[in-house]
């Protein structure tokens, strides 16, 4: 079966972000990028699953400026067979994100759809549940486990108070919680191997959908600051603060 | 205005958050309608119908709605949304999972996260992990919101609003609910406690944490972990504080071997009173608490145990 992937370019992580002095975003110029650590989980799994002779192919698509290419790159690296990039420098939102998304499913009919379940960079949280609800499938949010058995799959759900369990029928789309599996690094044969695999690139425009922002950002702050705080010598001064000046306990 | 809001519920009860969201539902303004649905959760509707400032509880009760399928929920709430100008709901693992199946489906792009609402179509949502704010306005008919509930007060137990049958939708049929597994425990919820025990990768083994838990226990608290503890298999899952994890605030936060990766912070720095207590002196935790503790945990947990009895 094929098997759909999506891919977005984010900050990395491990970068601290700043807001730009003119409030109209975070500084993203000369800033580590890297992929979504969710959406690498969502590589990972297609990978696994085309390694235990489940699925046949995997595609990868990302939306963005040019250098996502690199991220459909790594994502190659990692195991997917091709990559199409939407090529766009606008500010892309998750409902036209999903629409995007859902026209070139239109095109590749995939019978599974594995997207992370949050970006890192909005944490909006929106997509996959987005995509699922335009096409009219099911959809398995936060999942840690998926079992593809004929046309059903088995998945289990990261929920509040612990885990659920459903069965949805396929075509479906799943998005990713952190421990369904722990991605690989990619070696350099696997770079080289990726750079030879076939990449395309299309125009929001090519696929008919209206990527307008519906959101306006109005501006973007700093979070309010927490004033500095004490070191304490010992628990015993530590539980002297609490009940005396804090006076939580 | 009329707002409709999505309660999160056991069947018996409203789960926290909920009456948080009925406060930012108020402070948008307008009728406020609360959407009850579940299998036998008549409770739930009588619960919700004490919350102050709500006009009417609709409770839609049919076997197909239990476990909250984002599918059958989507469905329902489409029978009645053309009625609202805003519809709201939690942003937890349950509003999460559904919102944006809601929101596409109306094609509104779906505001997540708020944690202020400034006026009817702008409000403040928490970017890059909490280390950015922004103010978002939307231009869509219907606003599709999920609330933070830190940022809201809880909006108290002082109505009595009529409690309305809803006819139930259709049952999609696209996902079979096969259960769920809970853990199980006598401590507060982690979004609900007042205090908040949380351990990081300094714990070192699951079996560590009993020196937490029986913190925690002194102190009427909640055990929390960072993802680094989850990540090691010390603790579930549905213990993680953090980016991905929950999203806390409560009065008093104690951070015990947890460095403060950035992703961690994102779930806990609203708390109104934190300490660290951590072993490494350069440990970024410190930079967000108010009282910190360079100490061996193994030292100091049960020291602090001892000291509160």
């Amino acid at each position: 079966m094929k098997v759909l992937v999506t891919v977005k370019r984010v900050i990395d992580p491990y970068v601290k972000v700043r807001v730009k002095s003119d409030g109209s975003g975070v500084e993203t110029a000369n800033v580590k990028m890297a992929m979504n650590p969710f959406c690498e989980i969502a590589v990972e799994q297609a990978v696994r699953m085309k390694e235990a002779g489940v699925v046949t192919e995997i595609v990868v698509v990302s939306i963005g400026v040019q250098q996502c290419q690199e991220t459909l790159r790594t994502a190659m690296a990692m195991g997917a067979d091709r990559g199409i990039l939407v090529e766009t420098a606008a500010e892309v939102q998750p409902l036209a994100v999903a629409k995007l998304v859902k026209a070139i499913i239109d095109k590749e009919q995939p019978k599974l759809v594995i997207m992370g379940k949050q970006a890192i960079d909005d944490d909006s949280n929106q997509a996959g549940q987005m995509v699922s609800a335009l096409l009219g499938w099911p959809q398995a949010a936060f999942t840690s486990a998926i079992t593809v058995s004929g046309d059903t799959a088995d998945v289990t759900r990261e929920i509040d108070g612990g885990m659920e369990k459903l069965t949805i029928t396929l075509p479906a789309v799943v998005t990713t919680d952190l421990r369904l599996n722990e991605p690989r690094y990619v070696t350099l044969p696997n770079i080289m191997k990726a750079k030879k695999k076939p990449l395309e690139v299309l125009k929001p425009e090519a696929l008919g959908v209206d990527v307008a922002p519906r959101l306006k950002i109005l501006k973007v702050e700093e979070p309010p600051k927490r004033s500095a705080g004490v070191k304490v010598a010992d628990v015993q001064e530590l539980v002297a603060k609490l009940k005396n000046e804090a006076r939580v306990i | 205005m009329s707002v409709l809001v999505i309660a999160e519920h056991d069947g018996k009860q409203l789960k926290p958050g909920t009456t948080n969201t009925v406060t930012a539902a108020a402070k948008i303004g307008g009728d406020i309608t609360i959407l009850v649905a579940g299998h036998q959760c008549a409770d739930a509707a009588q619960a919700a119908a004490k919350v102050t400032g709500v006009r009417k509880v609709l409770l839609a009760d049919a076997p197909h709605y239990a476990g909250a399928g984002a599918e059958n929920i989507t469905a329902l709430v489409l029978t009645i949304a053309g009625q609202y100008t805003h519809i709201l709901a939690p942003a937890t693992g349950f509003g999460k999972n559904f919102m944006p199946r809601i929101a596409a489906s109306l094609d509104v792009q779906q505001v997540s996260d708020i944690s202020a609402v400034v006026s009817d179509d702008t409000f403040v949502r928490p970017i890059y992990a909490g280390n950015a704010m922004a103010t978002v306005q939307s231009s869509d008919r219907i606003k599709v919101v999920t609330v933070r509930a830190t940022g809201f007060d809880d909006a108290g137990a002082g109505g009595s609003a009529p409690v309305e049958n809803l006819a139930a939708g259709p049952d999609t049929g696209l996902a079979k609910f096969n259960g769920q597994e809970l853990s199980k425990s006598d401590r507060p919820e982690l979004t609900a406690a007042r205090i908040i025990v949380s351990g990081g990768r300094g714990m070192g083994s699951g079996e560590n944490f009993k020196l937490l838990e029986a913190l925690a226990d002194k102190l009427g608290a909640a055990v929390g972990a960072s993802r680094a503890a989850v990540d090691s298999g010390f603790v579930p899952n549905d213990y993680q504080v953090g980016q991905t994890g929950k999203i806390v605030a409560p009065e008093l936060y104690i951070a015990v071997g947890i460095s403060g990766a950035i992703q961690h912070l994102a779930g806990m720095k609203d708390s109104k009173v934190i300490i660290a207590i951590n072993k490494d002196p350069e440990a970024p935790i410190f930079a967000v608490a108010d009282y910190w503790l360079v100490e061996d945990l193994f030292k100091a947990v049960p020291e602090l145990t001892q000291a509160l009895a």
